[in-house]
């Protein structure tokens, strides 16, 4: 383009020890345009928006601001220079009134009165109903919301990112925030919109820049097109060096969920829809779908942790009722379980790597005898599991927080694969990982699925999904779609159910 | 900006050096406060520090004072640890002497040491259910246990006064509000060595107490109990991803509190008082917080730390009562003490780092 663009990334990378969240993005927006970010969860892009708001440093690379190199050294430098952000969770003070929130979020001191009346004619201005003397604590999150880009707006921005605003909003609450931004559009300030509902981005972005794997992979004009092209670009057609060639899942059917329905605790919490599906031997059933649509429910209601047995219609194991069962009695009759999160969930850094063996195998007689925990078999089961798994230690029996990432998911899985489970559960079982673990822990998978057991693997790496899969299904606002045989799937399918199409439409 | 940055590795010279480098600090600072107060600060440091460790009857006393301490704390450990925050063992402990004192003062003929066994059992169920409190409305309606066992304590404390002044008082007591004494039976007996014979106010709880805190190190450590317990304070989440119940857990841990300060309670009647009365607790259900956490969570170091606190109240008195010594300056020298003891363990576990500002 001809013009200097207003604000610039020049190969921006940035990395979190071994992993490389961003890798080298380039990225140009212009005064007045809604620019999408767009990419699956764990693409990069709150990484780069983190460094554009100058919550995080970037590693290499250099930011320009109207053709001027400039270092955001944090959020308040980069809201001098006319940066402003709204992120996706905020944090504001429920027993302060809107006026009392934004006053503690100014950089300059300003009056409680004259502030409430900037707030109020700036509202006016915008259609942005709000009084600025409610209580916080008696908004919905749509209005708490406005009260973010209301702070947002009283420091002029030139630039405004807004990461998922949508996410928290019903379908007339965002008709409304889009007003909004078309208006801010016009009077000439930037929007960096970041999203991955494609019918959104085609509704209010002219120009799309897509991460992927923390790359830059295309900026697309978004209206020249397809939600269909975009989705491919999103999820990538590339299918990596792991592959499951097998394929072959046998016919007796060993895991059984029928009707499983959970209602939701809070307001943010998804509730799942009349859930079924049914695993055969050697079968991996692909679980694709975006973050927050039921994934962390549903693995919580396959663990145990949540049990409600008048919500399920059946959840068996080889015809045993597991609805009542706890986890540890469900993983006695060979179901394994893998949660996404390492740290807290699955694993206990500050915790000894053999006694984070014990958490998933203290009900047997094995490593436990009249109460006393049997170290010394213990131990011998954690280096096994080290041994067989290629986990890096730098000590014997460490704690866990002094493996890297990659490792103590390596220790996490074959924690479970080495107790040869006939189901396994597993959710995002490389997530932020180092390719030579997750390629490690994508064999050790397949080759669990090749001796006969099955697996229910949720993924939101569609490049994951569609490598080790037999069958793939949709999670979607709780529902799960019915199950397609690998073969009769592509990525525009499920990316397509993904952003909410029904299976009909799809398919 | 300064930071505290979590070691990876905790050298050991470093974990032998920061105690002995924190009262090294203490006794500089102190003997400035102590020089500046116009008191002779060797003497004054040598009062505090030596005198209690001078003479075998007085290592005896140590323990003795020690002994309740090293109970309670280790109880507190399994709360703490657990990431459960009982803060009313004090009042388990009222509430411990009161059941153990019910038994005794029912059979006011006992001879017979049998009696011990009934109060004891008495003294740890009625602190249990004092911690059962807190305990099951933590669990059924989320109350804050924090709040629930702090206020019983003041329950508990009006409690006792009421018994000792009302129904439990001694009619031959001249109106003080005390009970009778207990029968013989129900006080602890003294502890008579071979060949020494009793050293000092040595009782029969103190081993009692050691004993106790050194199973309460094997069960947390080595069980499947205590590992629950570890679990649940190091991750709720993991904990029901294990398979096991965080609300048990809660219970439990305030239950062997609640107990084990009930017993404290009972040893501090029997063996050092004979008889209840309004006050029957040095606080020694809130100086066991402190031996908690000066152990660092582990029962094994109780001991030391009970030992530790034990020393500092006890040379607190000798300063008072040999060199007129203010009791507000001893307090802050106990004070001073333990505050370098935690700063130091502070510094065992992170580093320092200082960094500069980040700029405009």
């Amino acid at each position: 383009m001809a013009t200097t663009p207003l604000f610039e990334a020049k190969s921006v990378t940035k990395k979190f020890g071994d992993f490389t969240a961003n890798e080298k993005v380039d990225f140009a927006i212009e005064s007045g345009e809604i620019h999408a970010l767009l990419g699956e969860n764990g693409a990069g892009k709150s990484t780069f928006v983190k460094m554009v708001y100058g919550v995080l440093q970037p590693d290499e690379g250099q930011f320009f601001m109207n053709g001027q190199p400039v270092t955001m050294t944090g959020p308040q430098a980069a809201r001098h220079m006319g940066i402003g952000m709204v992120f996706q969770h905020f944090s504001q003070f429920a027993s302060l009134t809107v006026a009392e929130n934004i006053q503690l979020a100014m950089d300059r001191a300003e009056k409680l009165d004259a502030l409430s009346a900037r707030i109020e004619s700036l509202s006016a201005d915008y259609g942005i109903p709000i009084a600025a003397d409610k209580l916080v604590a008696d908004l919905s999150v749509g209005e708490q919301q406005r009260v973010e880009i209301l702070r947002c707006l009283l420091q002029s921005p030139k630039l405004l990112i807004m990461d998922e605003p949508t996410s928290v909003l019903t379908p007339q609450e965002t008709e409304q925030l889009f007003h909004v931004i078309r208006q801010l559009a016009d009077e000439g300030c930037a929007i960096l919109f970041i999203s991955h509902k494609l019918d959104e981005i085609k509704a209010l972005c002219r120009s799309a820049t897509i991460l992927r794997g923390g790359k830059k992979i295309d900026t697309v004009d978004s209206q020249k097109h397809s939600t269909r092209q975009i989705a491919e670009l999103m999820v990538g057609a590339s299918i990596s060096d792991i592959h499951n060639d097998h394929r072959a899942s046998g016919e007796k059917e060993i895991f059984n969920v029928t009707s499983l329905n959970r209602p939701a605790d809070g307001p943010f919490d998804v509730a799942l829809k009349d859930i079924s599906f049914s695993l055969a031997q050697g079968q991996i059933l692909g679980i694709a779908g975006i973050a927050g649509n039921g994934q962390d429910e549903l693995m919580e209601a396959l663990i145990g942790e949540w049990r409600d047995a008048s919500q399920i219609e059946s959840l068996t194991i080889n015809g045993d009722d597991l609805r009542k069962y706890s986890p540890e009695q469900r993983r006695q009759l060979g179901v394994g379980f893998i949660p996404e999160d390492r740290n807290g969930h699955a694993a206990v850094p500050s915790m000894r790597l053999s006694e984070n063996a014990l958490i998933t195998s203290h009900a047997g007689r094995e490593f436990v005898a009249n109460g006393f925990i049997q170290s010394e078999r213990l131990e011998q089961q954690a280096r096994d599991i080290i041994d067989q798994f290629d986990v890096r230690v730098p000590a014997s029996d460490p704690q866990a927080s002094a493996l890297s990432g990659g490792n103590l998911q390596k220790f996490v899985v074959g924690r479970e694969i080495i107790k040869a489970p006939q189901v396994l559960i597993v959710s995002q079982p490389t997530w932020g990982v180092d390719i030579g673990a997750a390629m490690l822990i994508r064999r050790a998978l397949i080759k669990l699925a090749e001796e006969g057991s099955a697996i229910f693997l949720i993924s939101q790496d569609l490049e994951e999904i569609f490598a080790l899969s037999t069958h793939i299904a949709v999670l979607h606002h709780g529902h799960l779609s019915p199950s397609f045989p690998i073969e009769e799937m592509t990525a525009e399918k499920v990316g397509l159910l993904m952003g909410g199409a029904d299976s009909a439409e799809a398919v | 900006m300064i930071l505290l940055e979590p070691r990876k590795s905790v050298p050991t010279y470093l974990r032998l050096a920061t105690p002995l480098l924190a009262i090294g600090v203490t006794i500089l600072i102190g003997g400035i406060i102590f020089a500046s107060l116009g008191y002779n600060a060797l003497e004054a440091l040598s009062v505090f520090f030596l005198s209690p460790l001078s003479r075998a009857d007085q290592i005896a006393d140590l323990f003795v004072k020690a002994c309740p301490l090293i109970i309670i704390g280790t109880g507190l450990v399994f709360c703490y640890r657990a990431n459960i925050w009982n803060i009313g063992a004090e009042g388990q402990l009222i509430l411990g002497a009161l059941g153990a004192g019910w038994v005794a003062l029912s059979y006011p003929d006992a001879t017979s040491y049998g009696l011990l066994i009934p109060m004891a059992l008495a003294a740890m169920a009625a602190g249990a259910l004092w911690a059962f409190i807190p305990a099951i409305l933590r669990v059924r309606f989320s109350t804050n246990e924090i709040l629930v066992s702090l206020m019983l304590t003041y329950v508990a404390s009006l409690l006792i006064d009421w018994l000792v002044r009302g129904p439990w008082r001694d009619p031959m007591s001249f109106g003080f509000p005390l009970t009778p004494l207990y029968p013989d039976g129900g006080l602890i007996p003294p502890m008579i060595l071979p060949v020494v014979g009793r050293i000092g106010q040595l009782h029969w709880a103190v081993p009692l107490a050691l004993l106790i805190a050194v199973i309460g190190g094997l069960i947390l450590k080595r069980t499947l109990s205590g590992f629950q317990v570890r679990l649940y304070g190091e991750a709720p989440r993991a904990t029901r991803f294990a398979g096991f119940h965080p609300d048990r857990i809660t219970i439990a841990v305030m239950l062997v509190s609640g107990a084990l300060a009930g017993l404290a309670g009972a040893v501090e009647v029997s063996a050092n008082i004979g008889q209840l009365q309004p006050n029957i607790s040095f606080g020694y259900g809130f100086t066991a917080i402190i031996v908690a956490f000066l152990a660092r969570l582990n029962p094994m170091a109780v001991i030391a730390a009970g030992l530790v606190v034990a020393l500092a109240e006890l040379g607190g008195d000798a300063a008072q009562i040999s060199l007129g010594i203010p009791k507000v300056v001893t307090g802050l020298f106990k004070g001073l003490l333990l505050f370098m003891l935690l700063a130091g363990e502070t510094w065992t576990n992170f580093k320092i780092k200082f960094k500069p500002r980040a700029s405009q």
